[in-house]
């Protein structure tokens, strides 16, 4: 009925390998974007912005890096917490050093270094797999942490051991900082992650998505067929590194505003932005929106209902909280170990054979 | 979106009722800092639920305290920051040096002012920089101060070893450079060992402090950190009295856990403990008999919920301040700062109050929004279950503060391009 395909003719190839082949789903898309971009940051207030909408963008981008990695390329990552921290750490230390190069310079840059970074922790994935490997990054995780704490170069000597993020500008409007207005916020990031989902979209299905998608299914197999392994992985951390550092130098600079290391980017990050591709959907990119948006909104909504509207204690809240949210994880992933990103699939099955599903 | 409307309509349900004074609490009850954010959350709360049970609110304007939950994470701490503000609140105090980075430069924003007591930045102490950042009476580098000067009160210092065991934060790291500091003026070795968040795991830090043997051991330390501090400390028995904790790390709950083993453990504190004061007759009488005290109402007399009702107590004499410099009693966050930069607390006003003696004289300036820092050591007593004041207030060493405090100030005024002046 919604997603019905009859007259919907394609007479080209690029027509018919588009992201979204249905009429319907390519107009959904364009209203999607057309709000975000053209109706949100009119009505946008600091609350929204700094509570739901930036985390949530923010949180896509580090998703849609790991996805690119664990969900692509199936080598299992638990550094995330530690590379967003590569991302902020290079984005302060270029903020200070270069006051009047633009953000949309700074960030992209500190993305490059963390893909540099990444690399590196990534070359071990040539001799082990799976656990071992995430073990491997665990040790990436501990290390860059004890790395950012350990030496006061990074946070320019501060006596604290803090990173402040000072006012950057983008075209003269600023976007970091505490003057900033809260729809500059919502657009640098929004900017950021639709750029990053396309180039993630369109990596995934080209030539370089489907040797990741090779090796994550059967690595011999892969090689055999003439995938280097070594260029396949490493060209996803690489990938993966460059959303990650994005999302922790947008994290940093314009959500957070002032951070440190040890409890902005600790492993409890790295569990959260995994669980967050798990729970979306490993190997989809919506999977990545859906998931950042489950476990950022969910609690924020819980949160309000529990004590703004029932007028409940805030520890019974903060505690049913995590029962509610643990609950709907495990519900989610014995109903549907595919993400939430399988259950859209289903529903669009249905809804194409809907009234008549035989 | 349907859920968009249903949260809209929930911050809608929580909107504000502007005539109110309006005290956020950011408070943390759930995770691991919890067992020192309870009391003093309790104490805050109660002591503006006597205000509104007793003298119907503060110069006739009922407060309201609206709690949020922060977990002691700087994230939910920003947003409980974004969700209260609007509702017209006159006073921040996050109780988290973490959440108050992040709010220094948001609340000079939006001209709303944050009281630190005895946390947070430092060198907020100058408000010539930091115009809305208030921590008296005390600060970190006070603390740090008291400490070398009680070492320094029972023998010669020089050429003693001094091992600082510090929360690996922004918190922890703070009394460093004046450690340094003193440690140059005074001819002792400082020996660093941070420890990491949360802090359940410190058998390497102790093995360390075991091996090396320091003469004294500093702690700067929070929540699950201090009992386990405590209980490391005498397992490897290192002599409690050698053993002093900064006013953080000096609660009944740090110390209970270890049994009689902490016996003679000493902290620091600006303000004075135990509940034999006027106040606590009427906190009981209209608070906790009325059934109205905040969270489960048996953390009365303990250290830290009377450091969260001196906040409470310092906010509203501030807030009264600000309705007699204005003449209103509605007052506004840029009234409210205006009566903390004029906030004088004299003997008088505290016996008035029911706490006769309960803390320092101090008064606050522009130049100065760190009161006098003076501090006393009080010592755990297993047999009797309380803290004593073992020392008098005394002062901190300015010589060797007041430059750090300048020179820190004037690198966060020039970093974020703040000209240093008074409003």
């Amino acid at each position: 009925m919604f997603y019905r395909e009859a007259g919907d003719f394609k007479t080209s190839y690029p027509e018919d390998s588009q992201t979204f082949p249905i009429k319907f789903d390519r107009y959904r898309y364009y209203v999607v974007l057309a709000v975000a971009f053209l109706i949100i940051p009119f009505i946008i207030n600091d609350y929204w912005a700094n509570a739901v909408f930036v985390p949530f963008l923010i949180y896509a981008i580090a998703a849609i890096g790991l996805n690119i990695l664990t969900g692509y390329c199936g080598q299992v990552s638990l550094g995330t917490g530690g590379f967003m921290a590569v991302g902020a750490y290079s984005v302060y230390k270029l903020m200070t050093a270069f006051p009047e190069v633009s953000m949309l310079i700074h960030v992209p840059l500190a993305g490059l270094i963390t893909a540099g970074v990444v690399t590196l922790f990534g070359l071990p994935s040539l001799r082990i797999k799976g656990f071992y490997l995430a073990v491997a990054t665990l040790a990436a995780q501990f290390f860059l942490v004890w790395l950012f704490n350990k030496v006061p170069w990074f946070y320019n000597y501060s006596a604290s051991g803090q990173i402040s993020s000072p006012e950057r500008d983008v075209f003269g409007i600023i976007v970091t900082g505490p003057n900033t207005e809260a729809w500059a916020k919502y657009m640098i990031c929004l900017v950021f992650v639709t750029l990053a989902a396309l180039i993630a979209r369109n990596l995934t299905r080209g030539s370089i998505g489907r040797k990741w998608m090779a090796i994550r299914d059967m690595d011999i197999a892969a090689e055999i067929i003439g995938v280097n392994p070594m260029m396949a992985k490493l060209s996803a951390f690489a990938v993966s590194g460059f959303f990650v550092g994005i999302a922790g130098a947008l994290f940093f600079s314009v959500y957070l505003g002032a951070a440190e290391v040890g409890e902005s980017f600790g492993i409890d990050k790295s569990f959260l932005v995994l669980f967050m591709v798990i729970i979306g959907g490993l190997g989809s990119i919506f999977g990545s929106f859906a998931g950042a948006a489950f476990m950022v909104l969910l609690p924020v909504f819980l949160k309000n209902v529990f004590v703004g509207m029932l007028g409940w204690p805030t520890d019974l809240a903060a505690h049913l909280q995590f029962i509610v949210a643990g609950g709907l994880i495990i519900v989610f992933l014995i109903l549907e170990p595919h993400g939430l990103a399988q259950l859209w699939r289903l529903a669009k099955e249905k809804l194409r054979l809907w009234p008549f599903p035989h | 979106m349907k859920l968009t409307a249903i949260a809209a309509a929930a911050v809608m349900a929580a909107s504000p009722v502007m005539a109110d004074l309006v005290f956020p609490d950011l408070s943390y009850r759930t995770g691991p800092y919890a067992a020192n954010g309870i009391p003093f959350s309790d104490g805050y709360q109660d002591y503006f639920t006597l205000l509104n049970e007793r003298d119907g609110g503060i110069g006739g304007v009922p407060a309201k305290v609206i709690e949020c939950e922060t977990g002691y994470n700087t994230e939910k701490g920003v947003e409980c920051y974004e969700a209260t503000k609007g509702e017209g609140a006159l006073v921040y105090q996050p109780l988290s040096t973490g959440i108050t980075y992040q709010l220094i430069p948001k609340v000079t924003a939006d001209g709303i002012p944050m009281h630190t007591m005895g946390y947070g930045r430092t060198s907020a102490k100058n408000g010539k920089v930091f115009s809305n950042v208030f921590n008296y009476p005390a600060n970190y580098w006070d603390g740090a101060s008291h400490a070398i000067n009680h070492i320094m009160s029972q023998g010669d210092i020089a050429g003693k070893k001094i091992a600082l065991v510090y929360h690996n934060s922004a918190y922890g790291k703070e009394p460093i450079r004046t450690l340094e500091e003193l440690s140059k003026k005074h001819g002792f070795e400082l020996m660093l060992v941070p420890v990491d968040h949360p802090g359940q795991e410190q058998k390497s830090q102790w093995l360390q402090i075991r091996q090396q043997r320091p003469d004294n051991v500093i702690m700067y330390g929070w929540g699950v950190m201090n009992q386990v501090a405590i209980q490391e400390a005498a397992n490897i028995r290192f002599p409690m009295e050698n053993f002093i904790g900064i006013w953080w790390s000096g609660s009944e709950n740090d110390v209970l856990p270890a049994g009689d083993r902490a016996d003679g453990y000493k902290a620091l504190t600006f303000h004075n403990l135990g509940d034999d004061y006027p106040l606590y007759d009427d906190l009981r009488k209209y608070v906790v008999d009325a059934g109205k005290a905040a969270g489960a109402g048996d953390q009365l007399g303990s250290a830290l919920y009377n450091r969260g009702m001196y906040a409470a107590m310092l906010a509203a004499e501030a807030a009264k301040t600000a309705q007699e410099i204005h003449g209103t009693g509605d007052i506004t966050p840029a009234m409210m700062r205006d009566g903390m930069e004029a906030l004088e607390m004299t003997e008088a006003k505290m016996e008035e109050i029911g706490l006769p003696g309960f803390g320092p004289e101090f008064k606050v300036s522009c130049e100065n929004h760190g009161g006098n820092g003076l501090g006393a050591v009080a010592q755990w007593d297993y047999a009797a279950k309380e803290w004593k004041l073992i020392t008098g207030y005394e002062g901190s060493d300015q010589d060797v503060i007041q430059p750090l405090v300048d020179e820190d100030s004037a690198a966060f005024a020039a970093e974020s391009g703040i000209e240093p002046g008074c409003k």
